[in-house]
Order: C-alpha cells, then sequence, then structure tokens
C-alpha cells in the first residue's frame, strides 16, 4: 500500500465516523430526510463560497455552505408550517430548486471553476493526497484530512458534553422541554451540526452519496440494538468498515470510491436487515409465522372458554363458525392437545386445567393492555411452539 | 437570440420542436400524475424511485451493451420498481420509519448506480458515452420515436385518468370509506402508483433522475395554491408542467453546456414561489393583506363597541355625546372616527358625534353572529 | 313485545393488530330498528369493531352477516361514517363534493353520477343543514360543518344500517343536537344506527340500545336493563356508577 492509499482509507473512514454520530439522531428523530435536503442544498453555498474564496477547503466556504444548508432546513420548516403544502412536499421543492441552481452556476462557469459535476456527485477523495499542508517545509499531511478530523473531534466533544440533552430531547420531547433544554435549540445546534459534517464530507463522497454515510451506518445499528449508546457505536464502526472495503473495492472494480462505499454500506444494510437477530426480516417472518397460528390458538382456548353449549364446541364448528380454513384448524387443534390445553371427546372439545388457567390469565392480560406478559405465559405454559 | 427568434426556429427547425414537443407532453403529464402523488403523501417516493433507477439503466448496459433509450429504461423501470419494494417492506416488516427507508434506498441504490457508471466509464473499448445524460437529463437526445412513445403513453394515461376519475378521487381523498362502498381500493392503488411510476422513468432522459421528483411535485404544488377543485387542479398542473417543460428547452437549447433537468425544474420552482406568494387565497401576500385587513376591522369595531356601550345607557340611541369620552379609550384615533362615518355607522357634527339607526344594529350584532362564520 | 329482526349477526370475530388481539371472539346481534351506542375505554376495540365489520380490518377469525347474507352480498345496505381526524380535509374539493361520494358505491365502476345522484346530495345536504355551505372548500368548514357533511355523505347512500364512529366528537352543541335528531329520525324510519360513543352521560338521553365493550363483549342488550353500575364497573374497571355521571 502506499501512502496515499493509505491516506485516502483514513480519510473515508474519519468522514463515515462524523457522518455517523448526527445520523444516528436524525434517524431516531424520524428526520433522515432533511439530510437528503441538506446534502443537495448546500451546492449553491459552496459554489458561491468557492467564487469567493478559490478555495474548496477554505474554512470561510465550509461556513457558508454550512449556513445555507441551516438555512434550507429553516426554509423547509416555515413551508410546512404556512400550510401551503403537505410536510414532506416541502422537502421535495426545495431542494431540487437550489440544487438546480448550484448544478446551473456550475454548468455556466465551467472554465472558471475547477469544480465539475462529477465531483458533486461523487467527489474526489482520490485527489485529497494532492492538497497537502505545509508549514516551515514541513509535511503534514492532506489537508481535507485536518478539516474531516476536526469535524469528527467537534462531532465526538459535542455528542459528550450534551449527550444528555440530546438524548432526552430524542426519545422524551416533553420532559426535555419541561427541564428546560430548549427543543428548538437542540434542533438547529443537530441541524447545524448535520450540516458542517455534510459540508466536510461533501468534498470527499459528493452531495446525494453523503446521505448514505448519514443514514446507512445508524439504520443499520438500529436493526441490532435499541440502546442508543451502543447504536452509536455499531453506526460509527458500520461507517469505517464499509469506509475501508469500500475503497478496496473501487481499487479492484477500478471505479468511483464514494459509489463503492455507498454500495458496501448497502450490502452491510441487506445482511443486517436479513439476519439481525430480533429484528432482521427472517427472524421476524418466522415469529409471524408462529405469532399467527398461536394467536388462533389463543382464540380457539378463548371460545371454549366463552361457550359452554355443546353446538359451539363440536369439532365440525371450527370450520363452519369460526370461519378458518380445515388446514389451519386442523394445525391449531393439534398444537392445543400437543400441549394439553383441550381434550376431545366424542368429537367434542372441552378445556383442560391447564387451558382454562392459561386463557384466563391471557384475557386478563389483554384487557388491561398487558400484551407483553402473554409471551412470558406463553413460555410458561407452551411445551411446543408454533 | 430574441424571442421571435426563437419562435420561427421552433416551427423551422425540426429538432428543437420534436425536443419541445417532448418536454411539453412530459412536464404535462407529470403534472397530471404528481397532483396525485403529492395529494397521496407520496411525495419523496416518486424521489426515492427516479434515483433507485440509476443501478437499472447501468445494469441494462452491461448486460445488452445497447445504448438503446427504451432498453435502458425497461432496466430503470425494474430497478426503480425493485427500490419501492423494499420501501415497503422496509416500513411495513421492520421499526425503521418510513423517512430512514426513502433515505436509505435512494442514496444507496444511487451510490450502486454510481459505481457501475464509472465502471463503465473505464471499461476498454465500451461506447459508453452518453449514459451519464440520465444523472441530469439531455433533451437534446429525444429522437421522434422517443417524443411518440411519451405521446402515446401519455394517451394511455389522460384516458384511464378520465375514466377512473371517480375512483382516483374517492381513494385520494378516503380510501377506508372507499372499501366499505365495495371498491377495490389495491387495485385503484396500483392503477396510480404504476402510472407514476412510469412517468417518473419516462422522465429520466430529459430531466434525469436526480431531479426528476421535482418534475412531478413543484406543478402540482403550484397548482394547488389557485383552487379548491381537484380536476382544476390536475389540469393546471398539466399546464405548469407543460409551460416548466417548454421554458426549460428554449433557456437550455439558446445555452451551451446546460442540462435541461436543473432548468426545467427551476422554471417549475419558479412557478411554485409565485403561485405561494400570489395566489389569492392561499397566498403569502393576500393572506398578510387579510391579516392586517381584519387586525384594523378589529380596532374599528373595538371602538364601535366602546360607543355602543355609552349609547346603551340612553334611550334614544342618536343623542349626541361628546367626542372628548372616546379620549379615555385606547383604541380610538381621529382615523377610526373618520372611518365609522364613511361607514355611516355615526353621524359626527362638530365636537359631537351621534350613532346612526345602521351602527346600533350593527354593534348590537358584532358578537352575536353563528360562530361558523369566522372560521375562514 | 314482537321478535325483532336481527339487522347485523357477528359471530365469534377475533380480529389483531401485529398478533396482538384486539377484539376477542365477540358474538354480537343487532336488532333491527335500534339506535345502538358502543362504550368502552380506550383502546377497548370500538373503531376496530366497526371496521372489521365493514371490511376495512382483516379479522384473524370469525364472521358477520347482515341480515342473514353475507356483508359482501349486502355492502349497498350499509353506511359508515369514519372518524372526522381519519381524513386530510385541506383536500382541494368542496361539500357536496364530499356528499356525491355516498352515491359512488351504487354507481359502481366508471359511471360518473348525474343530476339524479346531485339532486339527492343536495337533499342531503339540507337534511344536515348544511345547504348553504354546498360550494364551500372543505376546509374552511368548522369540526362540527366537518362531520355534518360525513353525516350528509352516509345519508345519500340510503342504506339501512348506519355505522358511525365518534360522530360527536370535537362538535359543537348546535350539531350534536342536529345529529342526534337526525339520528332518532333514522330509527323512526326503520333504520338500524350504532354509534362509537364516549360520552356516558348521554347513553340513556340519546340511544335506546347498548353494548359494552372491553376487548370482549361485555354486554349489549337496552340501555333501561343494561347500562348499571354493574356493566359500566366490569368495563371500565373501576368502580363506576350510573348515578355519578347525572
Amino acid at each position: 500500500m502506499t501512502s496515499a492509499q493509505i491516506e485516502i482509507q483514513i480519510i473515508a473512514a474519519l468522514v463515515a465516523m462524523a457522518c455517523a454520530i448526527p445520523g444516528v439522531f436524525l434517524v431516531l428523530r424520524k428526520m433522515a430526510l432533511i439530510t437528503d435536503a441538506i446534502s443537495h442544498s448546500i451546492l449553491p453555498g459552496i459554489v458561491i463560497g468557492f467564487f469567493i474564496t478559490q478555495d474548496l477547503n477554505s474554512p470561510w466556504l465550509i461556513l457558508l455552505a454550512s449556513l445555507t444548508g441551516v438555512l434550507t432546513v429553516f426554509l423547509v420548516e416555515r413551508i410546512q408550517k404556512s400550510g401551503l403544502v403537505k410536510e414532506d412536499t416541502a422537502i421535495g421543492l426545495v431542494f431540487p430548486a437550489l440544487f438546480s441552481i448550484g448544478v446551473l452556476l456550475i454548468a455556466k462557469n465551467a472554465n472558471d471553476i475547477h469544480l465539475d459535476i462529477d465531483a458533486v456527485l461523487l467527489g474526489e477523495i482520490a485527489f485529497a493526497p494532492f492538497d497537502r499542508i505545509f508549514w516551515n517545509g514541513i509535511d503534514f499531511g492532506p489537508k481535507s484530512l485536518w478539516i474531516i478530523l476536526s469535524i469528527l473531534v467537534v462531532n465526538l466533544s459535542l455528542l459528550l458534553f450534551f449527550f444528555k440533552e440530546l438524548k432526552l430531547s430524542t426519545f422524551d420531547k416533553g420532559l426535555s422541554t419541561a427541564l428546560g433544554f430548549s427543543p428548538v435549540v437542540v434542533h438547529y445546534g443537530l441541524m447545524t451540526m448535520a450540516s458542517v459534517t455534510t459540508v466536510g464530507a461533501f468534498d470527499a463522497v459528493g452531495a446525494i452519496l453523503v446521505v448514505a454515510l448519514m443514514i446507512a451506518p445508524a439504520a443499520a445499528a438500529y436493526m441490532l440494538t435499541n440502546d442508543l449508546k451502543k447504536m452509536l457505536l455499531l453506526a460509527v464502526c458500520f461507517g469505517a468498515l464499509s469506509a475501508i472495503l469500500g475503497y478496496w473495492l473501487a481499487y479492484f472494480l477500478d471505479a468511483s470510491i464514494a459509489g463503492s462505499i455507498t454500495s458496501v454500506l448497502g450490502l452491510v444494510f441487506l445482511s443486517v436487515y436479513l439476519f439481525a437477530p430480533h429484528k432482521g426480516i427472517l427472524s421476524i417472518l418466522y415469529r409471524n409465522k408462529q405469532q399467527q397460528i398461536e394467536v388462533s390458538l389463543i382464540t380457539f382456548l378463548l371460545h371454549l372458554n366463552n361457550h359452554d353449549e355443546k353446538s359451539e364446541r363440536h369439532i365440525k364448528h371450527l370450520n363452519e363458525h369460526i370461519n378458518w380454513h380445515k388446514v389451519k384448524s386442523k394445525k391449531v387443534v393439534e398444537l392445543a392437545q400437543k400441549n394439553n390445553m383441550i381434550r376431545i371427546e366424542n368429537e367434542y372439545i372441552s378445556l383442560t386445567e391447564k387451558g382454562k388457567s392459561f386463557t384466563d390469565l391471557a384475557i386478563n392480560y389483554i384487557i388491561t393492555n398487558d400484551d407483553s406478559k402473554i409471551e412470558s405465559i406463553k413460555e410458561d405454559f407452551f411445551l411446543f411452539r408454533g | 437570440m430574441n424571442i421571435s427568434e426563437y419562435i420561427q426556429l421552433l416551427f423551422t427547425d425540426y429538432t428543437l420542436r420534436t425536443i419541445t414537443i417532448g418536454t411539453a407532453i412530459l412536464g404535462a403529464v407529470c403534472g397530471m400524475l404528481g397532483s396525485f402523488a403529492v395529494l397521496r403523501k407520496q411525495s419523496l417516493l416518486g424521489d426515492a424511485i427516479s434515483h433507485a433507477a440509476l443501478p437499472g439503466i447501468a445494469i441494462a448496459f452491461l448486460i445488452t451493451g445497447t445504448k438503446d433509450t427504451n432498453i435502458l429504461l425497461i432496466g430503470a423501470l425494474i430497478s426503480g420498481l425493485l427500490g419501492a419494494f423494499w420501501i415497503r417492506q422496509i416500513t411495513s416488516k421492520t421499526h425503521l420509519k418510513s423517512d430512514t427507508a426513502l433515505g436509505l434506498i435512494l442514496s444507496i441504490f444511487f451510490g450502486v448506480g454510481m459505481m457501475l457508471l464509472t465502471f463503465i466509464q473505464k471499461m476498454p473499448n465500451a461506447n459508453q458515452a452518453g449514459l451519464d445524460k440520465f444523472l441530469f437529463g439531455q433533451a437534446a437526445t429525444l429522437l421522434a420515436k422517443d417524443v411518440w412513445t411519451l405521446g402515446i403513453v401519455s394517451s394511455i394515461c389522460l384516458v384511464i385518468v378520465f375514466t377512473f376519475w371517480k375512483e382516483f378521487k374517492i381513494l385520494l381523498f378516503d380510501e377506508a370509506y372507499a372499501k366499505t362502498l365495495g371498491f377495490n381500493t389495491q387495485r385503484i392503488d396500483a392503477i396510480i402508483t404504476s402510472f407514476i411510476v412510469l412517468a417518473i422513468i419516462l422522465g429520466l432522459q430529459t430531466v434525469g433522475v436526480v431531479l426528476m421528483s421535482a418534475m412531478l411535485l413543484a406543478p402540482a404544488a403550484a397548482a394547488r395554491q389557485w383552487t379548491n377543485k381537484l380536476s382544476v387542479m390536475v389540469f393546471l398542473a398539466a399546464i405548469f408542467g407543460m409551460f416548466s417543460g417548454i421554458f426549460g428547452t428554449a433557456i437550455s437549447a439558446s445555452q451551451s453546456n446546460l442540462s435541461t433537468g436543473p432548468v426545467i425544474v427551476l422554471v417549475a420552482s419558479v412557478f411554485v414561489v409565485f403561485s405561494f406568494i400570489f395566489s389569492p387565497n392561499r397566498g403569502i401576500l393576500f393572506k398578510q393583506i387579510r391579516l392586517s385587513q381584519n387586525r384594523k376591522d378589529l380596532q374599528l369595531n373595538k371602538t364601535l363597541q366602546f360607543m355602543f356601550e355609552i349609547v346603551k345607557t340612553h334611550k334614544n340611541i342618536s343623542h349626541p355625546h361628546t367626542i372628548k369620552i372616546l379620549n379615555n379609550f385606547q383604541g380610538y384615533t381621529k382615523r377610526t372616527l373618520k372611518k365609522l362615518e364613511d361607514k355611516k355607522y355615526i353621524e359626527v357634527n362638530g365636537q359631537m358625534w351621534s350613532m346612526t339607526k345602521e351602527g346600533y344594529h350593527f354593534s348590537a350584532n358584532l358578537y352575536n353572529q353563528d360562530t361558523s362564520q369566522n372560521n375562514d | 313485545m314482537t321478535q325483532k329482526k336481527i339487522a347485523v349477526a357477528i359471530d365469534d370475530l377475533t380480529v389483531a393488530y401485529n398478533y396482538k388481539p384486539v377484539l376477542w371472539d365477540i358474538d354480537l346481534e343487532i336488532p333491527e330498528g335500534v339506535l345502538m351506542a358502543i362504550v368502552g375505554p380506550n383502546g377497548a376495540g370500538k373503531s376496530t369493531l366497526l371496521k372489521s365489520i365493514l371490511g376495512i380490518i382483516e379479522p384473524v377469525a370469525g364472521s358477520v352477516s347482515v341480515f342473514e347474507k353475507s356483508y359482501e352480498s349486502q355492502r349497498k345496505k350499509v353506511a359508515y361514517v369514519p372518524q372526522k381526524g381519519s381524513v386530510d380535509w385541506d383536500f382541494p374539493t368542496t361539500a357536496l363534493d364530499v356528499v356525491m361520494m355516498g352515491t359512488y358505491g351504487s354507481l359502481g365502476w366508471i359511471k360518473r353520477p348525474g343530476a339524479k345522484e346531485k339532486k339527492a346530495s343536495l337533499e342531503a345536504l339540507e337534511k344536515v343543514g348544511m345547504l348553504a355551505f354546498r360550494d364551500r372548500q372543505i376546509s374552511q368548514l368548522s369540526g362540527g360543518q366537518q362531520q355534518r357533511i360525513f353525516l350528509a355523505r352516509a345519508l345519500v347512500q340510503n342504506a339501512e344500517i348506519y355505522f358511525m364512529d365518534e360522530p360527536f366528537q370535537g362538535v359543537d352543541a348546535t350539531t350534536e343536537i342536529a345529529i342526534i335528531n337526525i339520528l332518532k329520525e333514522l330509527r323512526k324510519l326503520g333504520k338500524t344506527v350504532v354509534v362509537v360513543h364516549h360520552d356516558l352521560q348521554t347513553v340513556p338521553e340519546y340511544f335506546d340500545w347498548v353494548t359494552f365493550l372491553n376487548v370482549k363483549k361485555i354486554a349489549t342488550g337496552p340501555v333501561k336493563d343494561i347500562f348499571n353500575d354493574d356493566n359500566l364497573t366490569k368495563t371500565y374497571g373501576i368502580n363506576y356508577k350510573v348515578s355519578l355521571l347525572q
């Protein structure tokens, strides 16, 4: 590995980590799409900033572009509040307009500006090692490395200092307001953090793929845990890992680094989405199947519990009255028998003692809205699951 | 080139005419179907689908090696639908919310698409040039047969919308109720959604994957401001969309180096901004004016009410009072007095004023109005 | 007293959301011509019961019949007034237009409403006292007026059975009286009206029939027979007394 390769990987990993932190909060606050709006609408800010500073890595440019991002959020919220259009439409109106302005500014000034459309969409992380900081003749490494490192450090310190506030305002807005943390300050603080990070990452991965770096690690982490600290840690790890793997994928395919990082992120999310232990799709499908038959079982037991009259307890009644298909009712009866919940005498079904006490408990929990306890009594009573 | 020259060119230049007709049709059909997307609160689904179409274009090229637009668009359609399907599955099966699902799918599919595009560009002897027109759109690449495709699909769309108008309307407004009336809402939903997806895919060549969603939303959002009737809204959205297409093409054709997508979107955004500000019923400007008018009326009514309280104590309602008594009242100015006189609620005579019958009647009923009247 | 015909028969109905049962083994018979309230605490499944009767929600088990035939074949005899909050009132349409939607069911696919449907809709608007507002955009109506529009839409259906989900929620006193008068008029015409109701206080005054529901059916019958402390307590859990309601 050449030193340029190592530097690119470090920068990519830092970008991914810096993005993952605000990303987690945006996903939890159901505001993931605001990153889409910010990342598109900072473009005119960057272009105009570039006209003024002539340097893509200038701190002034970062400041100006971040301001455009926060302004966009403000604009979107104003339009939402005006009631002129629905909420999601507001986002969908603002960012294409601003992005178009950016694209046209670049196209019209293609000769004076060393920004092209490819750089806007994909970033130019591959060139990052060429723009270095020299001080007193000593090489301090790539400029963008320092920029993204400072953004990461700022994000981390904000996270450490305001962890409590961020957590509280994300999970319990009412309580946090009551305790005196202004939701507006936290909200715009987070938006500023997201804007600055987006601008910092823009140079490396371009306008649209920033969105993937913010959302995908957080979404993947959210599939695995509900604990905020674990989620942050996982998201940062997923981001860094995908950045490095993505670099090598790009290397072997001779394709765009940013595109490859996003593809790896997609794969990471896909595998978590499929295989996550509790919330993954396979585990959900399996559980659904089990639940489906168990709900039918409980329904059936309850029916027996409700009705003493013989006509309601005849085995044929299951098919006719409860309106189940034959296969299903057979399965349900078998499961109930296996668990010693019912007995069948002369085609009439009745509850056993065990079946009766199980049903009584279940009814009680459902009426008191204590559904979660049903799972635990299932554990106690069932010898065989559905 | 000035406008009249351009219009002349429009009639003489075959290519320009083809392109303009193409973008006009596209704008109109997007505006029409976009109205449904906006009212269904599916504004951003279009964004996700259009971004998700990109890898399909790249893969279709990798498999077939052709640059035939129709084949590439079939690839786009498949991957766009795949993206939409995945979004639906994420939101229905997992605890992730729709915003996360939308952002995730649009960015990841787009990333994969970009990776494949750059991969294709580096391939030896691949005739790759031209695939990137799908990013921001290039109307100049519209051929007569593309316009024919657009025209045919749009006509089918129009017929469908016209035929199922009643069904679309009730589904958009109250889906559960439509179900109780016996309509198969899933089927209506499938019809609307598939036509929206079709419009997105057809627009990719002209407007591009990045900005296609705005083509759906902007004309509809602008149209909504001018009317309270669904039919008028859909019609206006089609008109706005059509003109966005025509003007956008004209502007980008008269300049070098401009992709049509951003220009068309900007023209449509101008329609939106204009409508937001100047529409008579919902627009910000007139709302502001009405608000300050109401405030002034309120001030006037308060003064009148104060006078009414004084007049009430007298048997003769037109008994004159001195203007001086009003000095203690905060809302009172010379101007309000003049205005009340203009409205014939009072008469001023030197330093005295008296209430007219009309004024008495008006102020007596001021706070007894049907509350429902004040809900506008 | 003559034996009343059964308008709606619900048999062993069980409904689950995400595999959590919200309605359990409901058996319920609604006699023809009653004005019935469904009462129960929040989350008791009142709206869910209506929605599963109407086929908006698919039940896990059980069946519903209307006048002794399947609901699907009797759809045209049933009208529904959903909760006011269930739709977007900023939708670009007018009061008359919403009421006309009530005629869509009998029109079926593709056919458009004509003069006959318009006349019926105007009559329904007049009945609920909203004729003057026929061309108003629906967002410009007050909550009570919106509810009346919904009621008119159901009246246009000219059904035998009316299901209403919380029609008195968030409406002014005038509207409440207007609505209950229309409901009583419907009963006089021999129609059956089923209302999900929140305000226990008004049950004896408005209704002649009541169903207590809390996931299971607690009781159903004439208000004068079963609206008592015992059933209230069984339904709401705490010690409820009819006398405290007054």
